[in-house]
């Protein structure tokens, strides 16, 4: 049969949890990383990130906002998914996902983003006029106390909320980690240590993107960044990197020690099929370079020039890196055969609903999103003031 | 007179509605029983299957009436019970050669001479109807279950098509009907059995290879027949309570 | 109302829309969930009944002896004596029921014998094998064999 090697049980000639498996993971390790970077300001007092505290909010939530789509497109039945609030089998990892999503939607970023913002949500109200004073009405709910004790009061809520947060974000991402980590049937996900790698690997992905989204932005509004910010950011991502890759590493060596049934099966894997996406991709390009560049800017003495360069070229190489790592897991986890025997293949159409296309509009909406809740919701003062 | 032709024409008009009502009433009541006919109590049967490796002759037959029964689609990927053929060399009990063309829905041809010593069976399989299931664990919805009779079933109307029962599954029996976009499976023929009937597969196979047990049945022959001899499930380390019985199961089959 | 607005007005606001929220969804989880789910387990008790409400094809080998009672005498002590009749006849429950749509149909020798007595490897060697090529030329099996009383009279029964 066409694109498969060896036997494989009929019914696994084709893959299950196609591209859109592998987008959700990763947009959701965004928002869980992107909201780890926000909580070190609130709740451990690291004041040098404070600059990107607020797009740090605003990218989980723009992110957090599109991670259902690709989980839509893939059911057979989309229209049925509300069936997880109804009815959620608590056995069950994934009928988590409905309660965990909405609480951490509802009851953690909007809330602490609503809180972070209301006295300029209140100012810009007071401020504007027509349609724009009606949507900034609606958003402040009508309610326009700014004193300085209803201020310290929002400051309270939302120094809880984000301690509130951040075991949420935890969960929010650990559970999908535990989807795939739980399945006994796939040798290839069943570890303990698969909620952990994947929420590394989360902070990780998360600390990078805010990163390179401050470095653009700030590029785009001709401003100088801070580069304490900068740094400090960096160094955060290099200590979660090193975490992350010892504990891909740990997971390596200890299948090849123990040897089981599956490991003939999942190395021959890893040497053909898997070969370009996982050690090239994900181990070289992705996590072995940009440690190592990370490495040269904490222990050498590189200029702010240079030190640039070096957070840019290896934030991009993460991000590449993280998704190939999820790549690796969804679809590597299905190339093989259950029986251990044979192989197939992965076949990528582009203008299906699974296919490449979709996967690229759900990568760029985010942006899109973001884009417009940095003009509603503007998360530096220069801008503030230029709306006033 | 009068009042006797009055009595009469009562007397038949109650008559005539009162049986209008009974009909009726009968048909809302009957049509109002949709879980249990009065004649299958679903507690008293466990179900399970046995299937003899020395008796199965790779003939297919199962497969196709598989398919006939449950209106299956005849196309790969499909399949809610198949045929595989081992060759196994004896001393490499890790590395058999394994086929299964088509799911075996038209038999298999013959293969190249092998070396000598090296051992030909079949094995056909199926869904192994798990009493400590692990799709039924993953389901979100509810949607896949076991009944009370130990049949592991789809819920149609209520499977998102979500594909993580055909993640867990470790026997690779699940697969999505693509006319529906949900989970499909081997049902156990419930529709025959809980009609006395036994499943099509059992029906069609010619050497008795197959056999429906009913393990709440202590005078079931096939039940005997596993309480007397050396009997196998498939990947029983990973403890999911499968009910598909193998007699004669080689220690090369995955 | 005199007075400014309370410095915790807004944090009622935003609490009490939650409120709104939860006791909308609490109305909605009442309304839509099935009344038989939960009922043997955790799913809707009709899924029993519609898994149940497939009509059968395989009739099942009484139904046929019912009225082809006479088969079954012929066929004692032969030695396809156990397989059942639509192993063979393939699936004939509405004709079993009086259906004139449901007709059986003509069986091919040649397709239908050979599936199980073609010779291969793997095949118990109790099992008569032949190599069609090799075994009585083009013509249909039935020339020779009966298929309720295959053994050619003379040979081993």
């Amino acid at each position: 049969m066409q694109g498969v090697e060896g036997f494989i049980y009929p019914n696994e000639v084709e893959l299950q949890w196609s591209v859109l498996i592998v987008l959700y993971p990763f947009l959701t390790g965004l928002v869980a990383g992107a909201f780890i970077l926000a909580s070190l300001e609130r709740v451990f007092n690291v004041v040098a990130v404070r600059p990107t505290y607020r797009l740090a909010l605003l990218t989980a939530l723009a992110f957090l906002l599109v991670a259902p789509l690709p989980l839509q497109m893939h059911l057979g039945h989309p229209e049925r998914s509300f069936s997880m609030y109804l009815t959620p089998h608590r056995e069950s990892a994934m009928a988590m996902f409905g309660f965990v999503y909405l609480w951490y939607l509802m009851a953690v970023l909007v809330l602490e983003i609503w809180f972070d913002y209301r006295k300029d949500l209140v100012l810009t109200w007071r401020a504007s006029t027509g349609l724009k004073k009606r949507l900034y009405g609606a958003l402040t709910l009508w309610s326009d106390n700014i004193s300085d004790e209803a201020l310290r009061i929002d400051d309270r809520i939302g120094r809880f909320i984000t301690i509130v947060g951040i075991p949420s974000a935890f969960l929010l991402h650990g559970y999908v980690g535990f989807i795939f980590g739980s399945v006994k049937a796939n040798p290839w996900w069943s570890t303990p240590l698969m909620p952990v790698v994947f929420l590394f690997s989360a902070i990780v992905s998360g600390i990078a993107a805010v990163m390179l989204l401050y470095m653009a932005l700030s590029a785009m509004r001709r401003v100088r960044v801070d580069m304490r910010c900068l740094d400090t950011i960096a160094r955060y991502l290099f200590f979660a990197f090193l975490i992350d890759f010892s504990l891909e590493m740990l997971d390596l060596i200890h299948r090849l020690y123990e040897a089981d049934e599956s490991l003939r099966a999942l190395d021959f894997m890893v040497k053909t099929r898997l070969f370009v996406s996982q050690i090239v991709v994900q181990i070289f390009l992705g996590t072995l370079l940009p440690i190592a560049l990370l490495g040269i800017a904490q222990l050498r003495r590189v200029g702010d020039r240079g030190r640039r360069w070096i957070y840019a070229c290896s934030g991009v190489l993460t991000l590449i890196g993280i998704l190939a790592m999820r790549w690796n897991v969804v679809i590597g986890g299905q190339l093989f055969s259950k029986s251990f025997l044979g192989y197939t293949t992965y076949k990528l159409e582009f203008a299906t609903r699974e296919g490449l296309l979709p996967a690229i509009v759900i990568m760029i909406l985010p942006f899109l999103i973001l884009a417009v809740l940095l003009r509603l919701l503007p998360p530096w003062g220069e801008q503030r003031e230029a709306n006033v | 007179m009068d009042q006797d032709r009055r009595a009469f024409l009562t007397d038949t008009g109650r008559f005539i509605v009162l049986t209008g009502a009974a009909a009726l009433a009968w048909d809302y009541g009957v049509a109002g029983q949709a879980t249990s006919p009065p004649d299958y109590d679903a507690h008293a049967h466990w179900w399970g299957m046995l299937i003899d490796i020395d008796k199965c002759i790779g003939c297919g037959n199962c497969v196709r009436a598989c398919k006939a029964e449950n209106d299956v689609l005849n196309e790969p990927g499909c399949f809610r019970t198949w045929v595989e053929r081992y060759q196994v060399d004896p001393l490499d009990l890790e590395h058999p050669t394994v086929d299964s063309p088509n799911g075996a829905y038209d038999g298999f041809t013959e293969i190249d001479r092998p070396g000598g010593g090296v051992k030909v069976f079949f094995v056909p399989k199926m869904c192994n109807h798990c009493a400590h299931s692990p799709c039924v664990q993953v389901c979100p919805v509810g949607a896949t279950f076991e009944s009370p009779d130990g049949v592991v079933l789809v819920d149609k109307d209520r499977c998102l098509g979500c594909r993580y029962c055909v993640q867990a599954c470790p026997y690779g029996c699940r697969y999505i009907d693509p006319r529906t976009h949900t989970a499909d499976k081997c049902t156990l023929c419930y529709h025959r059995i809980t009609k006395g009937l036994t499943t099509a597969c059992c029906e069609a196979c010619p050497t008795g290879a197959r056999q429906l047990v009913d393990l709440k049945n202590p005078k079931d022959p096939v039940h005997e027949f596993i309480r007397t001899h050396k009997i196998h499930v498939l990947k029983p380390q990973l403890a999911t309570g499968a009910k598909l019985y193998y007699n004669a199961l080689d220690g090369s089959v995955r | 109302m005199a007075g400014p607005p309370s410095n915790f007005q807004h944090v009622y606001r935003v609490a009490g829309l939650f409120a709104v929220g939860l006791a909308a969804f609490i109305v909605v989880r009442w309304a839509l969930v099935p009344a038989d789910f939960g009922v043997y387990g955790f799913y809707r008790a009709g899924a029993l009944a519609d898994a149940r409400a497939i009509p059968v094809k395989y009739g099942g080998q009484a139904a046929c002896l019912d009225c082809h009672s006479e088969v079954e005498e012929s066929r004692k002590g032969v030695r396809h004596e156990k397989i059942r009749c639509e192993a063979c006849h393939g699936p004939l429950a509405g004709h079993a029921a009086g259906s004139d749509d449901t007709k059986p149909q003509a069986l091919n020798p040649r397709l239908l014998c050979l599936q199980c007595h073609t010779q291969l490897q793997g095949k118990p060697s109790v099992l008569p094998q032949i190599v069609p090529a090799d075994h009585g030329g083009d013509g249909p099996c039935t020339e020779c064999h009966k298929p309720h009383r295959p053994t050619i009279q003379g040979n081993r029964p």
